[in-house]
């Protein structure tokens, strides 16, 4: 669907962009994390056509990215904004219009998205006269009006409340099962856990991790587990052959363990070795969640 | 194109659509026509009542010499100064004492004595009459006689005519200027009105952050082209319609008025046998001549050279406006960058009272009249005065080229500077964008 090659973009001072290369397939929703300023912006902004890149070049659908390509994307910026004096319904039109939909089907779509969203009677209305929230649906819909392939959202969750933030989250569900490839920038951890199939993190210009969710989560695997056991004895069972003991907490029922495996050692043998001494209740293997991964890299500061 | 179209119909409809467009456009030819009218009203029905002149004359020759007007009836006063002034303290309306001291020759005046402040007009009268009665007095004294001097009476006009292809013309200069001076005005004013209403429009697309939507759809290039053009449309849209509309109700009024000062003139002019002959001349309506020369102007020719330096002017000094629009935050910011938008244009606006209209074909106006910058109010002003063609093909050529080039340059600052939040732009800063290349 989209592939970006080896793109840098330099700014006088310093370089937004260097060397990214992104491979985006086909009906998925891409996670594009990053720390503030590392330059999603700017490599949206290339991807949308806003500015060119000083090298590198982009594939869309196996085509050079030409203005062509304008029609098929829609881009919801984090910085959005409406003209605060025209009616809704009118700048609707304007923006569906401006990617190349002619008004008659641009009515016609708009009528379908206000049902669908509960707008009906936002058409003569002023955008000042909309709350933030309704500001934010009526931008998402000109987003998605021209049924783009690609749909670029940026912050899209911020500024609505928990009942619009999900129904924006099931459009988007919804568009991803028509086949909508989404790229998706957030700081909201938990929303990209939800709903990303592949990720890709940026920092200080630089890629420094590209791949699928689960695959990324894996790899940051550090043989850490949670036990949760019930034993009379006070002492808790250690064997420093075979795992650290990172972490402890005791209630008056249960005692549970926080441990690292030493590398040749699987859960198995450790199990085996605590079930003589203590009954075991819970195990769950600590997989890092993607704030776990994404405050690691960013920082450099090891976990934990 | 046919999405530069689109934001071209947006800008225009947005503007044409509101009430203060509408409000101007209409009530701009009414007030002036309005203005016009009360200065008709004014000059022809301000009639004052007649005045009983009390005339003491210490000098006894004066007084027998003075001819009563529309206005003005001499009496010779019955008694004593002390008694006419107490009467005219109690109230006698209308009444003024004129009081000529037996030295009136030598010592040049009068005294007139009265409740209320006198119109200059009748002043004028009594001075007028007084100067001649004067004047016959020393003639005689000398030994000249004044009816031989009246009888010399030349009243050489000068009549211009200007020799063109089609043989001689008419050429009023006078209400040419001042047409052209107007529109000159006209320029000035509106290259700021329409060239600030596209900074604005610009910044409030930059505030408000629609601009990132929009340009995801759209070129930056055809952004702002698509505003100049649909704001410049709205100016030449109100200047059609003022144009027309003030057309449409000057030919109207000033028939009416025609009508109604030719029929005071020929009823001054019967007065005016009575009186001496020299008040005829400054008692005929001037007004009537000013529109008589006002229609004399090559109107077609003026408005035609004013639309086109209004348009090619606007698209030069817009495009700078877009400029700075795009690099600032907020309207306080833009003051910095205003100064030197304004300056050639301030600074031909203030030469054309002075220079140009003195010296329209010196090598200054000549210069004003070719730097696009300053041409279009510069050419402007020298047009009545007559400018050979290719200067003038010459300067609007130039001015083509002034605004494609002013033009080039804004758009690369613009379409960097409209992504730019938060960020203090300085003239190095603007130079930098301009040479960002992609």
């Amino acid at each position: 669907m989209l592939e970006i090659n080896n793109i840098v973009k330099q700014y006088a001072q310093h370089r937004a962009l260097d060397d990214i290369s992104l491979s985006i397939k086909r009906g998925t929703i891409f996670g594009l994390l990053g720390p503030n300023g590392a330059g999603k912006t700017s490599l949206i902004r290339i991807i949308t056509q806003i500015t060119g890149p000083d090298s590198g070049t982009i594939f869309f659908n196996g085509e050079h990215l030409n203005p062509q390509h304008i029609e098929k994307i829609g881009y919801l910026p984090e910085e959005r904004g409406l003209y605060k004096k025209m009616q809704i319904g009118d700048q609707m039109l304007y923006l569906a219009q401006l990617k190349g939909l002619s008004k008659e089907e641009a009515k016609r779509r708009i009528k379908h998205w206000f049902e669908k969203m509960e707008m009906q009677t936002w058409w003569n209305k002023k955008v000042e006269d909309l709350s933030k929230g309704m500001q934010q649906k009526v931008q998402f819909v000109a987003t998605v009006l021209h049924q783009p392939e690609l749909l670029i959202l940026d912050e899209p969750f911020s500024g609505f409340d928990p009942v619009n933030a999900d129904l924006i989250k099931n459009e988007i569900l919804e568009l991803h099962n028509n086949g909508t490839t989404i790229i998706f920038s957030t700081h909201r951890m938990e929303s990209v856990e939800e709903l990303c199939d592949n990720i890709a993190l940026i920092n200080k210009s630089k890629k420094i991790l590209d791949g699928s969710l689960s695959e990324i989560k894996n790899s940051y695997r550090e043989n850490k587990f949670k036990i949760i056991y019930h034993s009379q004895e006070d002492s808790i069972p250690t064997n420093d052959a075979l795992f650290i003991v990172e972490y402890t907490k005791r209630t008056d029922h249960s005692t549970t363990l926080f441990i690292k495996i030493l590398e040749d050692k699987t859960i198995n043998e450790i199990l085996s070795y605590l079930l003589e001494k203590v009954e075991i209740r819970h195990v769950e293997e600590i997989i890092p969640s993607i704030h776990d991964i994404f405050v690691k890299e960013v920082t450099d500061i090891p976990l934990n | 194109m046919n999405k530069i179209l689109l934001i071209i119909q947006r800008e225009y409809l947005s503007r044409v659509k509101k009430k203060s467009f509408l409000l101007t456009t209409f009530l701009v030819p009414l007030l002036f026509i309005g203005m016009y009218a009360i200065i008709f009203y004014v000059a022809l029905n301000n009639q004052e009542p007649t005045t009983i002149v009390q005339v003491i004359d210490d000098s006894g020759f004066i007084i027998n010499e003075l001819k009563d007007t529309e206005h003005l009836i001499f009496t010779k006063a019955t008694g004593s100064t002390e008694m006419i002034k107490k009467s005219l303290e109690k109230g006698e309306k209308n009444t003024v004492l004129l009081l000529i001291p037996s030295d009136v020759e030598s010592s040049q005046r009068v005294d007139l004595y009265d409740t209320e402040k006198k119109g200059i007009g009748t002043i004028n009268d009594i001075e007028g009459q007084l100067n001649d009665i004067v004047k016959s007095k020393a003639l005689k004294d000398a030994g000249i006689d004044t009816k031989i001097l009246n009888s010399i009476k030349p009243a050489i006009s000068v009549k211009s005519k200007e020799l063109t292809v089609e043989g001689e013309r008419d050429s009023s200069i006078g209400a040419a200027v001042g047409v052209s001076f107007g529109l000159s005005i006209l320029i000035y004013l509106s290259l700021f009105l329409y060239g600030s209403q596209v900074m604005r429009g610009i910044i409030e697309e930059k505030s408000n952050r629609i601009v990132e939507v929009i340009i995801s759809s759209v070129k930056p290039f055809q952004l702002m082209m698509g505003k100049i053009i649909g704001i410049g449309l709205v100016g030449v849209t109100q200047f059609v319609l003022w144009i027309v509309l003030s057309v449409g109700l000057l030919g109207i009024a000033s028939t009416v008025m025609m009508d109604k000062s030719i029929s005071t003139e020929i009823t001054e002019t019967k007065h005016a046998n009575d009186t001496k002959e020299e008040y005829k001349s400054a008692n005929t309506s001037p007004i009537n001549g000013l529109i008589k020369n006002i229609k004399t102007v090559d109107y077609p020719y003026i408005i035609g050279s004013f639309l086109v330096y209004f348009i090619g002017g606007y698209l030069l000094y817009s495009a700078l406006f877009a400029m700075v629009g795009s690099a600032v935050d907020s309207e306080t910011e833009t003051q910095q960058f205003m100064l030197p938008i304004i300056m050639p244009l301030l600074f031909t606006y203030m030469l054309s009272f002075s220079v140009l209209i003195n010296n329209p074909h010196g090598t200054l106006a000549f210069w004003l009249s070719m730097v696009p910058f300053t041409s279009p109010i510069g050419m402007l002003v020298r047009i009545p005065f007559g400018v050979p063609t290719w200067q003038l093909v010459l300067s609007i050529i130039l001015l083509i080229i002034g605004f494609v080039g002013t033009t080039y340059i804004a758009a690369r600052v613009y379409r960097v500077g409209i992504l730019m939040y938060g960020k203090k732009a300085s003239y190095k800063e603007l130079f930098k964008w301009f040479k960002y290349k992609g």
